[in-house]
Formats: C-alpha cells, structure tokens, sequence
C-alpha cells in the first residue's frame, strides 16, 4: 500500500514538473506537438528507473565512505554515461525504439528531473523497491504534464493571442495555469492513504 | 588514508569504469554506417520536402543506397545537378530533372474580388475554407492567409493585395504548398518556357463568375476556339491548358475577353497580378 501510494504522490500531488519545477526545459522545448511530447515522457519514465536503479548501489558506496557530499557530481557522471550506453545498445540493437527514442536520450542526459528523482529518492530515505516505484511515478508524471500541456499548446496554435503575449510569455501563463490545476491533487493520496 | 583521496579514488574510478565502458561499448556495438547513403545525403538539398515521395532526404538516400530505387532524378528542389552527383556516387545513370516552379492560379486580389463576408476567426486558408469558402466572393480563389506561406521550406511565396505569389527563382518545386491549399489553386508549371497559364479555377456558369471577380474565367469557348494545337479546353465552365501541347504562341491571350489566360514564362519574366 505504500508503494501505490508513493506511486500515486510521483505522478500527481508531487508531480515533478508541475509542482517540484523540475525538467521544465525539456517541458517548454519539447511540448509543441502531443507526438514529441509523448515520445520525450516515455524516454524519460525509462531512463529516471534505469538512473534510479544503478545509482541507488552508488549511494550506498558513497554513504559507507562518508561522501554523501559526492552525490549530485557523481549522479551526473554516472547517468549521463548510462544514458550515453543505453542510446548506443539501443541503436544496435533495436533501431526502430533507436529513431522514436534517439533524438531525445541526449536531452535527458543532464535533465534535472533526472537528477532531481535520484536525488529526493535518498532524501526520502526510501529503500530500493520504493525508489523505484517513486521513479516510474515520477517518470509517469513527468509524461502526464507534457502530454497534457502539448495538447494545450496545440489548442493555442489556433487561438488569438494579444500581440505582446505571443510565443513564450503566453506559453508560461498556460504552464502555471496547468500547475495550479495539479493543486486540486492536494491531500488526495495523504486522505485516500491515511499517509 | 585521508578522506580526500578516498573521495578522489571512488569518483575517479566511478568515471573511469564509466568510461571504459562507454569506450568498449561503442566498439562492441558500432553500427556500420552506410557511406553512400551519407555521401548522397549530403547531395540532396536537406529540405524534407517529400517531393521524391520518400519520407525526407534520409529516406530518399537511404533508398538511393540500397537500390530500392534506381532512379536519381527524383529531387525536383536538386535538379539535374544533384542528379549527377548521385549519380557519380552511385553509378547510376543522371536523369534530367525538367525545372518547374510553382504558381498560383488565382486573380483574384483585393481590387477583382470583392469579400462576401467579414472573417474574424484563425488567420488560416484551411480554416476560413470551412465557413462558407472563405471570405472572398468567389469560392474558388485563393484566401490569402498563406497557408503555402507556412509550409513553403524556400521562403518563395508572399501575399501580394490578397492573393499569394511565389517567386519563381525562389521556387523549388518540392510541391509543400500544391498540397497545403484547401482550393488546389497551386499547380507546378515548367520554368523558361512561354506556356499560356489559367489564372483561374472558377466552375460557376460565365453570369455568376463575373458578379464575383472581374477576372474570373467565363467558360466562354473563345480560347479553346482559337487554339491552333488543341491545347486549350474548357471543362466544367473553367478553361484548362495541356502543357505539353501549349507551345506559347499567344493567340488564346489576346481572344480571352477577362485577361484569365495569360503568357507565363517562370524565371524569366517576373508576372504580376493584374
């Protein structure tokens, strides 16, 4: 019941984009189109667990030395090349997942809900299976807000938008106004779970 | 052992582990990269028009490379140029690419056309096409919200007094706007050469056509009439050219009591709307 409820919390009263603010580069750059936008979620569910489970040994490496302070240098190193040796088994290995997948890996590389997941993870104090349960939620989430937002954009494209709010400025406001939608989640897991 | 070291050790060894990894990784697993394919790749022009009707360049080199097609000439933004270089990679023999550009067959600008309505919605062809035709009187002429414009990867198309114009030396023939119209009003017309052009697709009868547009093809016969080479034909109270008949004498220019049929020689001679 715990996991479902951290999975629960990841994917929307703590969702990673929306209320943590975290990976909103690939959030404004990438949600243009609902097809892109999806392609973007699903590498980042895949690659947050994949991080999540071979950085989770590091960190107990790291807490027996005594260098919790290493953490964050050594997470970037340590998923920017994993993420580097997914793309290279991938292109050999299945390159139909290689062309959907491909031209986002690269951008996840040092994305900081990437990093951010791991990172909350140890804070959390939360044991492997939880950590991951709380990556794919987070993951989920994070493919959730862009789905979503890339279908509020999409209905932008058409809409008429006073000349000085064009292009960026308006696609912030649509993005708080999405964040603040997410707050109606609040208290949802903690009254549904009793957490 | 000072903790400094320990750190340095762990993460140096972290990042060589890494490293060596990624390094034996990406020899295990090198794809083969197709050469050709890239070297042809580099040839074709990069615009992703789809005009060879594969899925972009890529796919047209990829093909090109594999021998799923054998046929070099069909780039029409490259040319009989890049013909060539293709074909000196390949081996294949050049194909002549016959230079076309595209226009649009239209008159209908602000002065010939008047508006039936006013139109406050999205400032796009495909959308006004939807209420009534579009704002313009005649429901066949062009909008003129460009949506050629925004699909044009040459930048060769404007609106000029309501109606787009593409500039024929800009133009390269990958056919994005032919498909983008929502009144098919584009047609690809073969460059440097005098050919007699239907500035218009209006198949309401000749009364109606003139309450619309001043320039508006009547159906009148006179062109098809006059013809010496059969090219010209009036179907659907629209006269239409056969390109390949026309041999750009001019006559069917001088009879047309609307100015709709006019002389065109894209490249050469910049045309301008009525």
């Amino acid at each position: 019941m715990k996991l479902f409820s951290i999975l629960l919390m990841a994917m929307l009263t703590q969702n990673f984009v929306l209320a943590k603010f975290l990976g909103i580069c690939p959030f404004l750059g990438v949600s243009k189109k609902t097809k892109t936008a999806t392609g973007m979620g699903l590498a980042v569910i895949f690659v947050m667990v994949l991080a999540t489970a071979v950085t989770f040994p590091i960190n107990l490496l790291l807490v027996k030395n005594g260098l919790e302070y290493l953490q964050t240098i050594v997470f970037i190193l340590v998923i920017a090349a994993l993420v580097q040796l997914v793309e290279i088994v991938l292109k050999k290995y299945m390159p139909p997942l290689y062309n959907s997948l491909g031209i986002y890996l690269p951008l996840i590389t040092t994305n900081c809900a990437v990093l951010g997941v791991v990172l909350l993870n140890i804070d959390n104090g939360y044991n492997f299976a939880e950590s991951m349960v709380n990556s794919l939620g987070g993951g989920i989430g994070f493919l959730i807000a862009m789905v979503m937002f890339s279908g509020v954009r999409e209905r932008m494209e058409s809409s008429d938008v006073p000349e000085s709010l064009k292009g960026l400025p308006i696609t912030l406001v649509a993005a708080a106004l999405v964040s603040m939608s997410f707050l109606g989640f609040a208290g949802l897991v903690e009254n549904l779970f009793g957490v | 052992m000072s903790p400094i070291i320990i750190a340095i050790i762990i993460v140096a060894s972290i990042g060589l582990i890494a490293g060596l990894g990624l390094a034996i990784a990406s020899i295990v697993m090198a794809v083969p990269v197709d050469e050709k394919a890239e070297k042809i790749r580099e040839c074709l022009p990069g615009a992703n028009c789809g005009a060879c009707g594969f899925s972009g360049c890529d796919g047209y080199a990829a093909a090109l490379s594999k021998g799923e097609t054998t046929d070099t000439a069909l780039c029409a933004p490259g040319g009989s140029d890049v013909s060539k270089q293709i074909a000196e990679i390949t081996g294949l023999a050049a194909g002549d690419v016959a230079q076309k550009a595209a226009i649009v067959l239209c008159q209908g600008s602000c002065g010939n056309c008047d508006t039936k309505l006013e139109y406050e919605g999205v400032h796009s062809c495909s959308m006004a096409q939807q209420l009534f035709g579009g704002p313009k009187k005649c429901q066949y002429g062009c909008i003129g919200f460009g949506d050629c414009i925004n699909v044009c990867p040459y930048d060769a198309i404007r609106i000029c007094d309501g109606v787009a114009r593409i500039d024929p030396t800009m133009c390269r023939a990958c056919g994005m706007c032919v498909k983008a119209c929502p009144k098919h009003l584009i047609e690809l017309l073969p460059t440097h050469q005098s050919k007699a052009a239907v500035l218009c697709k209006n198949g309401d009868k000749g009364a109606m056509t003139r309450k619309e547009c001043k320039t508006g093809c009547i159906g009148c016969m006179k062109c098809a009439k006059t013809c010496e080479y059969g090219a010209v034909t009036v179907e659907g109270n629209k006269a239409h050219v056969d390109y390949d008949k026309c041999t750009g004498c001019g006559k069917c220019t001088e009879v047309c009591p609307v100015k709709c049929i006019t002389l065109i020689n894209l490249g050469e001679s910049e045309y301008e709307a009525e």
